[in-house]
């Protein structure tokens, strides 16, 4: 199980941008984070693979765990060597070095055999992989290059994947197959904790959802309870009974009371 | 004809390989911290040092001698980076390329009370003999440079290339924060960065020490014809700092030979600003450098 627990994050010591979140990935399941952009999904991952000095976030509050031990300590390599493996946002991938290398960077901390077994591993997951081995990775469209990239952080054996959004940019069908992959990368035993703004792709595969909104998890409930919810539906799947039929009729809000300026 | 080939050519390229050395040395650093090392002459100069010691205080064996000299500036060069530059990480390059400029300062100073007023020699491993290549008689020394300096660097771009480490420090240098996110301790590739470049500056002062005539303090600053070097090289290119270094090098030797005889007008020492000439006009033409990567600006 890995846990957040009470998480608060702090940017630049004064910006608190993660309030009290809280949230589970049991051993073996699929969870989605869903949000809209900014409400703190990436800072999540962050936080989890100690990537957040890298961007002057720190912990103030809470922690996570893996498996109950605290994990919220480690620096980035520790992190992947506990067994958290993380796909970045805009997939990442080092566009200079060649396909192979991309994968083997992903087994850096892994030992000369697990790096082979890893490598036949991804080319069999990854077919159209095993062909461009040798190419420079930029060079691949972008469907390809999240695979390798999906790929890469497989290399480090993680139990516990954490994909920010993988369906990003990338045509319906692409993203059909991505979500294939997922279900096909869980079914051999990583957990998996997707960050998506494709609402729709996240929660047919998922088991439980969290959405988040400007720092906090505002819905906490098992998938098919989010798909049927009536706000979810609206905001984030793009479904509503009553259709509008002009845009007057659209839903507006009205702006929240500022005390400033 | 043999003038041109002995004291143009294979000279030129024996000085110019030290200046590859001290340039891959410059180059390794930038491309993994994004830092322009200006310590680099005091690095130099240390490892000149430490090779005179262990070959003529110690008596050791000279490539011993030279191995351990390279092995102790490695040590210098990743404490200086763990102690001088660690806190830089996340700042801007240029504060931390002034930090260098700092423990240049420092290790200067440490270098002239080690070395005082004298003039050192580290041993006279190739003395003057000289030998035949292509039936036109070479001096040793320029062809012993420009073996030692090609291996070396072919050593380290073979690391690159080919090693788990040498990967992971490429990998480093394209994008840090996702290669921590690989496992890359990016902090260990800074040191190694360091460590390697180090022991590359100790070798060309090794090299720079064989001259005839020996070292002393000052003759640090030869380094800095390095920056001209990277610079037509292309900050971000071994493969530029080598070309660049050899160009420069035959450049000056060149000038030296010819430059007496021909151009007399000019002056003496012309060949010591030829280096700088051809930086100002490949800045002119192509700023980015021979072979390095052009800047990548939207408008």
């Amino acid at each position: 199980m890995l846990a957040v627990k009470n998480l608060d994050v702090v940017y630049e010591d004064v910006v608190l941008v993660l309030k009290n979140v809280t949230l589970q990935v049991p051993a073996g399941a699929i969870v989605a984070l869903l949000g809209a952009n900014g409400a703190g999904k990436t800072t999540v991952l962050r936080a989890i693979t100690g990537l957040l000095d890298v961007h002057r976030g720190s912990i103030t509050r809470g922690g996570i765990t893996l498996d109950d031990e605290p994990l919220h300590h480690l620096d980035a390599p520790g992190t992947v060597a506990a067994g958290v493996g993380q796909v970045m946002e805009g997939r990442r991938i080092f566009t200079e070095l060649t396909v192979e290398e991309n994968l083997r960077i992903g087994g850096h901390a892994a030992d000369r055999r697990s790096v082979a077994v890893g490598l036949e591993r991804a080319y069999t997951l990854f077919p159209v992989l095993a062909e461009r081995r040798r190419q420079v990775a930029g060079y691949l469209s972008g469907g390809e290059q999240q695979m390798l990239a999906i790929g890469r952080a497989l290399m480090s054996r993680p139990r516990y994947l954490l994909l920010d959004e993988p369906s990003l940019g990338l045509a319906p069908r692409l993203v059909q197959h991505i979500k294939d992959l997922i279900v096909e990368i869980n079914r051999q035993g990583t957990g998996v904790l997707l960050v998506e703004q494709n609402a729709s792709m996240a929660l047919s595969i998922a088991s439980h959802g969290y959405v988040m909104e400007t720092g906090k998890v505002v819905m906490d409930a098992p998938a098919e309870v989010l798909r049927a919810n009536d706000d979810i539906r609206e905001f984030y799947l793009g479904l509503s009974e009553e259709r509008a039929v002009s845009f007057r009729d659209v839903k507006h809000y009205r702006r929240r009371k500022r005390w400033l300026s | 004809m043999t003038e041109l080939i002995s004291s143009g050519l294979v000279r030129g390229m024996g000085i110019g390989s030290t200046y590859a050395l001290l340039a891959v040395g410059f180059v390794i650093i930038y491309r993994a911290t994004g830092v322009i090392n200006f310590a680099q002459p005091a690095l130099m100069i240390l490892g000149a040092y430490a090779t005179s010691v262990f070959a003529t205080g110690v008596g050791m064996p000279f490539p011993v001698a030279v191995l351990a000299a390279m092995a102790v500036l490695a040590a210098v060069g990743m404490a200086t980076e763990r102690v001088a530059l660690r806190p830089m990480v996340g700042r801007q390059p240029f504060a931390a390329a002034m930090v260098t400029v700092g423990v240049l300062t420092v290790l200067f100073v440490v270098a002239h009370r080690l070395i005082g007023t004298q003039v050192r020699t580290v041993g006279d491993p190739w003395g003057l003999e000289r030998a035949s290549l292509f039936g036109v008689s070479v001096a040793q020394v320029d062809l012993a440079k420009i073996v030692v300096s090609l291996v070396a660097i072919g050593a380290v771009g073979l690391f690159l290339a080919r090693s788990r480490l040498g990967l992971a420090m490429r990998a480093t240098s394209m994008d840090q924060e996702v290669a921590l996110a690989q496992g890359v301790n990016v902090g260990r590739m800074f040191s190694l960065a360091w460590g390697i470049s180090a022991a590359l500056a100790a070798l060309a002062g090794m090299l720079v020490g064989t001259s005839a005539g020996g070292f002393e303090a000052i003759t640090a600053l030869v380094a800095l014809k390095a920056l001209p070097v990277i610079i037509v090289g292309g900050l971000d290119s071994i493969k530029g700092a080598v070309y660049a270094g050899l160009l420069i090098g035959i450049a000056e030797a060149l000038t030296r030979t010819y430059q007496p005889r021909y151009a007399e007008w000019l002056g003496a020492n012309v060949d010591v600003v030829v280096p700088y000439v051809i930086m100002i006009v490949v800045l002119a033409f192509r700023p980015y450098g021979l072979f390095g990567t052009r800047e990548v600006e939207r408008v």
